[in-house]
């Protein structure tokens, strides 16, 4: 980390430009991490991006994938990278050597937007590293607000443990359980900080033999206790006794989401197969609160770089330039969705309307069009009510609160759906309901499906039984198959998980020889519910 | 400078080529090595592993999206990427192969680099060489009718902004001669060369659409890589079965017959197209064969053998087979050419089990630079 320090320190005018910037951002209440500007080369930027902006990780392949692709595009001049910022504290951000310097402020501008967010976002919550373990209040901060998100070193770290797990038991052996892992990487819980952790197990009582204990009676004269506690009641009794006790042998008692981390509990790992799942949970964890903030977070980013640039930073020679670069990032193409444009927009529309007043019982319920498009209480709240959007929304929520069907209308959204007949993907529908219905769905966890661990101990066989929380979507059955070869591998006994496959409810399986699907018993529905 | 990433580079690089960790070779997306000619927007080839995951099917999932069009429209891309997930994020979901805007020229050049394909030696046929100009830039001195009007246009808007004569509520921009560019050119010498490619496919019955489907790959970029080579390019079609026919492009990729398969038909019907339309002195020569080898009799076999020998072989630049694997055939006929033509380096031959050998054979077929 040092001798790569030395090499990227910003020349000095950057430095002024950097305490400028970051002068104006703070004048207009942005509240971000000390900030560090580094400045690469384009195949130094490469290396880390494909390293997802750390300077170190783990030794994988699959970043000297993203590496190649970054580097071709590069090289056939389709894309290049223009900032990278890293959630940390203080927070890393890099930029690219070579570009005009309307362009470096424009980053600049807009990596304090970034960290900003990283700072303030609720979800963000989650990658303090101080917080060992507590439970996280995601509204509430401390006044001073200095956490320790130093992933920078904990990065190098897992590393370091990978590397030294793989020149003890083999590249190719550690490399391999690796991949394991990253095929579960999805299967985490977003919410286990603010959660906090579920209630101790109450230990169970001594049995007794159901045959003989005795069976809570209710009271009676002894002339009248054949009546009042007649035998078929005290049987009664006595099953219901035992079914509470077959219960809370299940294990896990309810169902667990956090897949990956029952597995770091239960499973019979090696120590250094336990370390490299351990590593690839937290990595997971720590990527999650990007995921979940795309939009939200590219859209202040953007907002803000917008803001500064043109109200403060830039002279006028400097527009158009600013507005050629701008507008490209602000592009849509092909129809695709732009998640800066989607982000900024919709933070813009939100400040217009809470400058205006456009909310609450009131505007909600006037029908007059002609009154709604004039409606303007100048209450001025717009900037006070986007501050507070950042701090405690995710992109499910924002866009769940604020896309309204004007919004929806205006920048012409639609629905996508796969024709068969035509082999293609083909607009659906522009209908505002539809629209934010398959939105909200993709950001429904992350666009992942809903899996829990339901049963470690199937059929009594130690079998580990997950389920697929169906919501209409079936899975993709190849992949799933290879997930279910990874966890076997990991569990060490048979695994299978309970889903539907062409509305049949279906089990898959795997018990470490072959594959086997079958439609699952019905019964079993309610099962761990 | 020596970078982290190389060790991890290579290691997937690795995994790609099959040398290491077969197990992971089957997630290995091929980026397909094949362009829709439709708007000159081509996939480029960069290989991709999967990391299986529990997912949804992308096509019940669908997606958003923004922009004109009304319900029924094709929307590009693919929506299964989601806005929530990006590789700018960090960790980004899975991406499969770049959708990009490229020319077919520039295409051939990123296929001559990923093979390491030579340029073609002029047989010296055709020795005239003209000269092509190519606007490729800009600069501040030129004819009027080379100005280029947005160029000028934004660097007046420039100016006036900054000496502060813009004025926003009338927008008149007026551009003074230091203002203007004008569009600048190089002249890049092309050879003027004549040459065809006359396809022959087997078409019989073992001819599955898989096969065809290989074929039609490698020769879409057979076309591009001939195309960059020689100015004025004919494409010829020859299927046959027991029989063989000329046809047009569509036909060629579309025909199914069931009959047997006598490969020394169509290379008389090529025999005869050659000496009727292109004399050796004017035309470069390719003709490039794709059966699954399964010939009806060794008869049959050893007379093909002969006109080659004879009536095409002596008049072209090199001649191509490319036998596809087919569940149904034996495969005997690559074997028969080998023997007779071992010593002929204008008899190229290749074997293309599958899709992702095609980058192979091409670079069999392309990499001696005839």
């Amino acid at each position: 980390m040092n001798e790569f320090a030395l090499k990227t320190q910003l020349p000095s005018y950057l430095r002024t430009e950097q305490d400028r910037i970051r002068k104006v951002a703070e004048e207009y209440g942005l509240d971000f991490f000390p900030t560090v500007f580094e400045m690469l080369s384009y195949d130094q930027m490469n290396e880390i991006a494909a390293y997802g902006g750390f300077p170190n990780r783990y030794p994988h392949w699959r970043f000297g994938m993203e590496y190649e692709h970054l580097a071709k595009s590069y090289e056939y001049g389709l894309s290049k990278i223009y900032e990278m910022v890293i959630n940390n504290n203080p927070s890393v951000a890099y930029l690219l050597e070579g570009n005009s310097l309307t362009d470096q402020r424009m980053v600049m501008a807009h990596v304090y937007g970034h960290v900003d967010f990283f700072k303030n976002n609720f979800c963000f919550r989650t990658t303090d590293l101080d917080q060992g373990g507590k439970t996280v209040d995601p509204a509430q901060r401390p006044a001073t607000y200095d956490p320790n998100r130093r992933w920078i070193d904990k990065m190098a770290n897992h590393g370091t443990r990978i590397r030294r797990h793989a020149s003890r038991w083999g590249t190719t052996k550690v490399g391999e359980f690796i991949d394991h892992c990253l095929s579960l990487e999805n299967l985490v819980d977003p919410h286990a900080a603010f959660r906090g952790k579920g209630p101790k197990e109450v230990a169970a009582e001594d049995e007794e033999n159901p045959e003989t204990m005795d069976v809570p009676r209710l009271k009676s004269k002894d002339y009248m206790e054949s009546f009042i506690n007649p035998q078929e009641y005290l049987d009664e009794q006595r099953r219901k006794i035992v079914a509470e006790r077959e219960k809370s042998k299940k294990f896990p008692r309810e169902r667990e989401r956090d897949v990956l981390g029952f597995l770091l509990e239960h499973a019979p790992l090696e120590r250094w197969e336990r370390d490299c799942l351990e590593v690839i949970r937290e990595e997971a964890l720590y990527f999650l609160p990007q995921m979940q903030t795309k939009i939200m977070n590219e859209g202040w980013a953007t907002y803000w770089h917008s803001r500064l640039l043109t109200e403060r930073i830039l002279d006028a020679s400097e527009i158009i330039d600013y507005a050629d670069n701008a507008a490209g990032v602000l592009a849509t193409s092909g129809g695709r969705l732009n998640p800066y444009k989607l982000g900024v927009e919709l933070l813009r529309d939100v400040e217009e309307r809470w400058d205006k007043g456009q909310f609450g019982k009131e505007w909600e319920d006037c029908d007059d069009l002609d009154a709604k498009r004039n409606w303007n209480l100048r209450l001025g709240l717009g900037r006070k009510k986007i501050f507070e959007v950042r701090s405690l929304y995710n992109d499910l929520t924002f866009l769940d609160e604020f896309l309204t069907p004007e919004f929806c209308a205006r920048h012409k959204l639609f629905a996508i759906q796969w024709s068969n007949k035509a082999d293609r993907f083909e607009i659906e529908t522009r209908e505002f309901k539809k629209v934010k219905e398959k939105l909200l769905f993709q950001l429904t966890n992350s666009g992942n499906p809903f899996i829990f661990v339901d049963d470690a101990n199937h059929e009594n066989r130690g079998e580990l039984r997950l389920v697929h929380e169906h919501d209409g979507l079936d899975l993709k059955v190849d992949y799933a198959r290879e997930v279910l070869r990874s966890l076997q591998r990991i569990w060490k006994r048979p695994v299978l998980i309970r889903t539907v496959v062409d509305h049949k409810p279906t089990i898959l399986r795997y018990d470490g020889r072959e594959h086997a699907q079958a439609a699952a018993p019905a019964e079993s529905k309610e099962k761990g519910k | 400078m020596s970078l982290k990433i190389d060790q991890d580079h290579s290691r997937f690089r690795h995994i790609v080529k099959g040398k290491v960790r077969e197990n992971l070779k089957k997630y290995v997306s091929n980026g397909e090595l094949i362009g829709r000619k439709g708007k000159d927007i081509v996939t480029i080839p960069l290989p991709q592993i999967d990391i299986p995951r529990f997912r949804y099917g992308e096509k019940q999932q669908g997606g958003v999206g923004q922009g004109d069009g009304k319900p029924g429209d094709p929307v590009g891309g693919d929506p299964g990427d989601q806005p929530g997930q990006g590789k700018k994020a960090g960790e980004g979901g899975g991406e499969h192969s770049l959708d990009v805007d490229l020319t077919l020229d520039e295409l051939a050049d990123i296929l001559s680099e990923e093979l390491a394909l030579p340029d073609i030696e002029d047989k010296g046929k055709s020795k005239i060489i003209s000269a092509k100009d190519r606007y490729t830039g800009i600069r501040r001195v030129g004819p009027e009718s080379l100005r280029h009007f947005r160029r000028t246009y934004r660097e007046a808007l420039k100016r006036q902004i900054s000496v502060g004569s813009y004025d926003p509520s009338r927008p008149v921009v007026v551009p003074v001669p230091d203002d203007r560019r004008f569009r600048s050119w190089k002249t890049e010498p092309e050879p003027v060369a004549n040459a065809v490619i006359i396809y022959m496919m087997d078409v019989s019955g073992s001819m599955g659409d898989e096969q065809k489907e290989i074929v039609r790959i490698e020769s879409f970029w057979l076309d591009t890589w001939l195309k960059r080579q020689y100015k004025g390019i004919e494409s010829r079609y020859i299927i046959h079965d027991a029989n063989a026919k000329e046809v047009d492009e569509h036909t060629f990729f579309h025909t199914r017959e069931s009959g047997g398969t006598m490969i020394s038909s169509a290379y008389k019907v090529c025999a005869d197209m050659i000496e009727a339309n292109y004399p050796p002195s004017e035309w470069n020569i390719y003709p490039f064969h794709f059966s699954d080898g399964d010939n009806w009799s060794m008869d049959d076999t050893l007379q093909s053998v002969d006109i080659l020998k004879k009536r095409i072989l002596p008049y072209v630049n090199m001649f191509a087979y490319g036998q596809v694997d087919s569940p149904y055939g034996s495969g005997q006929f690559i074997k028969d050419l080998r023997e007779q033509f071992k010593a002929d380096d204008r008899v190229v031959l290749s074997e293309i089990r599958d899709r992702d050998a095609i980058m192979q054979s091409i670079k069999d077929f392309l990499g001696k630079g005839k």
